[in-house]
């Protein structure tokens, strides 16, 4: 059976309310348009977990009411300044954060990965980061003589979703260099990927691409959404809609430009 | 003055690099990336130099965890952080300002500092606002810490911190003023500065970039920073058209 969904609603009906979603920084395949559908579903109460890092993304959800907690180690919209609804739903104390730095997530996504209910990291010790963290435990590393290290609980998320250049019909997904997609979906229970096209034939059986493929395997649902990383930058594929994300940080600066935005960009595109 | 003020800065932070393997530099950081390509010219394609989000100056293969294995295998030498607030014990803030249970401003977060300012030898400071808003005594929240207690693992740290006004040296938990920029003084330093720091009798002035310097950044190194830093690199060095 085709992983291969008829539809982006229906590749997304595995994201339920209140689950565990884990998603990519904002330059490794984004699923944008995966995003606004969800908006325009009105899901609710996320644990989204962005590794490590997020951008529009994250602060359209969060503006939207999407997020109860997030995990990540920032949320900004780089160049184009703050996010402007996270900054405001921290400031308001409408979600709760878990603050991370990002080697952390990398490692907890390991974790999860190899099956282990644990990962060591150096760091972090007489930070703050780790005061505020009652989840991270420090130990006497049992190999060393007096020396305190951080343990990090593996993160399982629920759902793993983001977007990719291709996948082909047997569900393989072509991810190139961005190898922390390959470890989200490792780690998630089920993995949602959204891609620009379908390659013909099968991505294994090509050496040169087999080396940057997740295998069909790991992967539960596909939907084909062309440039669905727009207006974030897919890699070696397309550049950030500089413009857009100018108007985003523009309009989103305010909860009523906000409001107008997700009419425009996110509800319309419905009806288109 | 025939150079520009981030010419300057580049020029001393390139210095700072020395003769290193292996210089990464992080998002929104083009003076100390302006400064990492020209420490690679002059080195004749060394150190190595990866910039954060530019695919024509990374290696990497495997993925984002990439520049942190990195980093803990001791194989980056020199890193650069900022902070909404850093003090003069050489802790860093990019969290927020005012209680953690109700914050008066939130930046956007750690990002790798938590770790990378305990493993990376050389971190580099760097802070193009000289103000006591941002030079404070006492960071609000520590993302990561300027020094630890002697059994806690750390190969790496700060050990100095440039700004718009003058270069600092960090070393057994203190800042030490090495020179002031030209067109600035000592007494304008310790006016915006919210922290304690060292000086010597006589603080030297921060020499400027040599014309030989000035000709390998504006003809050389600009081009290659326009990739990652087009408006930047047009500002600066004339290089390419800025976006509109």
């Amino acid at each position: 059976m085709s992983q291969i969904a008829k539809s982006l609603d229906e590749a997304l009906d595995v994201i339920a309310d209140g689950c565990m979603l884990v998603v990519p920084r904002e330059v490794s395949g984004v699923p944008m348009d995966a995003t606004r559908a969800l908006i325009r579903r009105g899901i609710r109460r996320l644990h989204l977990v962005a590794l490590p890092t997020s951008s529009l993304q994250a602060d359209l959800l969060i503006g939207a009411g999407c997020v109860e907690t997030l995990e990540t180690s920032a949320v900004s919209l780089g160049e184009y300044g703050p996010a402007p609804r996270f900054t405001a739903a921290i400031l308001a104390g409408s979600i709760k954060m878990k603050d991370a730095t990002c080697p952390a997530l990398h490692a907890a996504l390991q974790a999860a990965e190899k099956g282990v209910p644990f990962m060591p990291l150096r760091g972090l010790i007489g930070s703050d980061v780790l005061k505020y963290r009652d989840d991270w435990k420090v130990i006497d590393s049992p190999f060393g003589d007096n020396d305190p290290i951080v343990l990090l609980p593996a993160i399982r998320p629920d759902v793993a979703l983001f977007h990719a250049a291709m996948a082909d019909v047997f569900g393989n997904i072509w991810i190139g260099r961005q190898r922390e997609l390959a470890t989200m979906a490792h780690a998630a229970e089920k993995t949602v990927v959204t891609v620009d096209r379908i390659h013909p034939g099968n991505l294994l059986d090509n050496p040169t691409f087999a080396a940057g493929t997740l295998p069909g395997f790991y992967v539960d649902r596909i939907a084909l959404t062309e440039r669905g990383a727009w207006p974030l930058p897919l890699p070696d594929y397309y550049a950030a809609d500089a413009a857009h994300l100018a108007e985003y940080a523009r309009m989103a600066a305010t909860e009523e430009g906000f409001g107008e935005y997700l009419e425009k960009y996110v509800y319309e595109k419905q009806a288109a | 003055m025939n150079f520009r003020p981030e010419e300057l800065l580049a020029d001393q932070i390139a210095q700072l690099i020395g003769g290193v393997r292996h210089v990464a530099v992080g998002n929104a950081s083009p003076i100390p990336a302006t400064a990492a390509l020209l420490a690679r010219e002059r080195g004749n394609g060394r150190p190595y130099v990866s910039l954060l989000g530019s695919p024509k100056n990374t290696f990497w293969t495997d993925g984002a965890r990439e520049l942190f294995d990195c980093a803990g295998q001791g194989r980056i030498d020199v890193f650069f952080l900022s902070g909404g607030q850093i003090d003069g014990h050489g802790n860093i803030n990019l969290v927020e300002i005012g209680e953690h249970a109700h914050p008066k401003v939130r930046f956007p977060g750690s990002f790798g500092s938590a770790y990378l300012y305990y493993v990376v030898p050389k971190v580099i400071l760097f802070r193009t606002e000289h103000s006591r808003r941002t030079l404070v005594p006492r960071v609000d929240y520590i993302s990561a810490p300027g020094a630890n207690e002697p059994n806690v693992f750390r190969t790496g740290g700060p050990v100095a911190l440039i700004t718009n006004r003058c270069l600092f040296s960090f070393s057994n938990g203190r800042f030490m003023l090495q020179s002031v920029h030209p067109g600035h003084t000592v007494e304008e330093v310790i006016e915006h500065t919210g922290f304690d720091f060292d000086r010597p009798a006589h603080v030297p002035e921060t020499p400027p970039p040599s014309a030989e310097t000035l000709k390998l950044m504006r003809e050389t190194v600009a081009p290659q920073l326009a990739e990652l830093y087009p408006q930047f690199a047009a500002q600066v060095f004339g290089v390419g058209v800025p976006p509109a």
